[in-house]
């Protein structure tokens, strides 16, 4: 029996803890060992519950001030005190931007590894914890493990579903850990004007590329997506090059799982092409008869965007409301 | 004026890696090599730096293949000085490995105010070594900068995450991480190209950096990486013609309610 035991899940994003608790109680019944949650904070005790009802046997919680100072230091090092204390064989975490920089640091100072933006996670027959993400830009899926303990995996928000609430009692173990002060200072933030839905949740996409000549453009797309009750979205040179828009879809940007994706003036470089793999239907219009993005598409339409998505929406109004 | 080291990765051109249709296995030794796209932008944001305020700016790689080329690229673009960290033993290495490679050169270079990452790598997109080196030199870290200024004792960085921009302060030595929209790199010029061809790269190998072979690759690695395929691709690739733009676009309605996506 090794003396690491137990599968834990963290992250600053409450919905993203629940569904990592969701994965982790289904490791850790297989591992015959306990799902437990992590809670960083000042003031958290009152989140315990929740915890409890979507799967967490225990919750350790450090309650500290420090934590409202918004530097990274004090989940940096209250997350390697607890980890070095109580020694879990697994530890998840949001791969949220903020939670892979965390991860990265926890792992550095346990001298263990880390998996970034796992898609898949099961155990081996040597309880060893398979971790499978994507690699090379989308052009492959790769396994890994870790030899050391504990074995870090980050996990990408609606990768896994949260299990049934069920009214539960837990462990909560209060834990009093010397924290690092903040070496950095935050002096302004800046919220970013969020979508009306996160693009992650919307059944409809419709997504405009470098084929899209003005922003004002972008009215053809938008006036489709209200059609079909869905949301627009972007490629990376609209947002960095161009300067549009904020967010794409893409491996550096959100990835999407849509029952419905329609692209519209986009080539589909494979870094593209990753963030809309699992779309469960790909519709791709493009000028260029080479695209590659037709490769990936199930409904190849060649031509001019400014003509086809027009009448895409005209059509789609006429059929639906006959029906 | 700072003096600034970037850190660049030899990364796969993931953009020219073919499958072996067979087996499923990407094809990465023939694939060509290039500077990992993000770590331009950090190469370039130092050399903005040094324009701006004076300096130094120099690259450092380590890598399992010779490195050369890239390094003669980021001399091109601006850097001073470039360390290649080439040694075969380095083949498998992960992150904890690679930067602890990375930590040990940095403190044989010496003295430094930035150092600068791209946030991520292009093939193996782990984000890891920047904070990874950053922790193992007991230095503060802002990771996804998109914007940075620097007063001559500390940076002031606007980082760019996913709900919010958060303007962060800290106090040299410390480690930045960069996102692609902090600039957009400059292609040298020939007379850049040329010049670069005189400045200095100094190399190293394991034995200068004083590590030993079993603290690198895959026996200093935690990760493993036990198979690696393509991704299954199961579309149905129907194209849809058509004599106008509206009989595409009808065909294209149909199949779409057809298929139960929309008007559900």
């Amino acid at each position: 029996m090794s003396e690491y035991s137990g599968v834990w899940v963290f992250s600053e994003n409450m919905d993203l803890m629940l569904e990592l608790l969701g994965k982790g109680s289904e490791l850790a019944k297989k591992l015959q060992t306990e799902p437990a949650a992590v809670l960083l904070g000042h003031n958290v005790k009152g989140k315990t519950d929740e915890l409890f009802g979507y799967g967490a046997d225990k919750v350790y919680v450090v309650d500290d001030p420090l934590f409202k100072e918004s530097g990274s230091e004090p989940y940096v090092s209250g997350l390697t005190s607890l980890a070095q204390q109580y020694k879990p064989e697994i530890l998840l975490i949001g791969s949220t931007r903020r939670g892979k920089e965390l991860a990265s640091r926890v792992a550095s100072r346990l001298k263990t590894g880390c998996v970034p933006d796992c898609t898949h996670l099961s155990i081996d027959e040597d309880r060893r914890l398979l971790m499978g993400r994507v690699v090379y830009g989308g052009n492959a899926v790769a396994t890994e493990i870790c030899r050391v303990k504990p074995q870090i995996a980050t996990v990408p928000p609606r990768v896994f579903e949260k299990l049934e609430y069920k009214e539960r009692k837990g462990e909560v173990v209060d834990v009093n850990v010397e924290l690092e002060k903040p070496r950095t200072k935050v002096v302004e933030v800046k919220e970013i004007e969020a979508a009306k839905v996160k693009i992650e949740e919307a059944e409809i996409v419709v997504a405009g590329g470098r084929g899209v000549e003005k922003k004002e453009d972008f009215k053809i797309l938008d006036e489709l997506a209200t059609i079909l009750g869905g949301q627009v979205a972007y490629t990376r040179p609209l947002c960095e090059d161009r300067k549009w828009f904020t967010d794409w879809i893409g491996l550096s940007g959100h990835a999407i799982s849509p029952s419905l994706y329609i692209g519209c003036g986009i080539s589909g470089v494979i870094q593209h092409v990753a963030g809309i793999r699992d779309s469960k239907l790909i519709v791709a219009i493009n000028k260029d008869p080479e695209a590659p993005i037709f490769e990936v598409a199930d409904y190849i339409v060649e031509g001019d965007l400014y003509e086809i998505v027009p009448a895409l929406s005209k059509a789609l109004k006429k059929l639906l409301k006959t029906r | 004026m700072p003096k600034t080291i970037v850190c660049i990765k030899q990364a796969v051109d993931v953009t020219e890696i073919k499958v072996d249709s067979a087996t499923r296995q990407p094809i990465i030794v023939d694939a060509p090599r290039k500077i990992s796209e993000f770590d331009k932008n950090a190469l370039e944001e130092g050399v903005r730096l040094k324009e701006r305020l004076g300096g130094e700016v120099v690259a450092v790689t380590a890598t399992s293949e010779d490195a050369k080329m890239i390094l003669r690229e980021a001399l091109a673009m601006g850097a001073d000085k470039a360390y290649s960290i080439s040694d075969p033993s380095l083949e498998e290495s992960d992150t904890l490995a690679t930067s602890y490679v990375l930590c040990k050169a940095v403190k044989k270079i010496g003295e430094f105010d930035l150092i600068l990452c791209g946030e991520a790598s292009v093939d193996s997109y782990s984000a890891q070594v920047g904070p990874r080196l950053a922790e193992r030199l007991g230095i503060p870290q802002i990771t996804y900068v998109r914007k940075l200024s620097f007063d001559g004792e500390a940076v002031t960085a606007e980082r760019s995450l996913e709900e919010c921009y958060e303007t962060v302060k800290a106090k040299t030595p410390v480690l930045l991480t960069v996102t692609g929209e902090i600039n957009e790199p400059k292609i040298p010029s020939l007379m850049a190209i040329m010049k670069a061809s005189k400045k200095p790269i100094v190399e190293w190998n394991m034995e200068d950096l004083k590590i030993s072979k079993d603290e690198v690759g895959r026996a200093g690695s935690a990760i493993q990486v036990t198979e690696v395929l393509a991704p299954k691709v199961e579309r149905k690739s129907i194209t849809i013609n058509g004599e106008t733009p509206e009989e595409v676009a009808e065909k294209l309605a149909k199949a779409l309610i057809k298929e139960g996506v929309v008007g559900g």
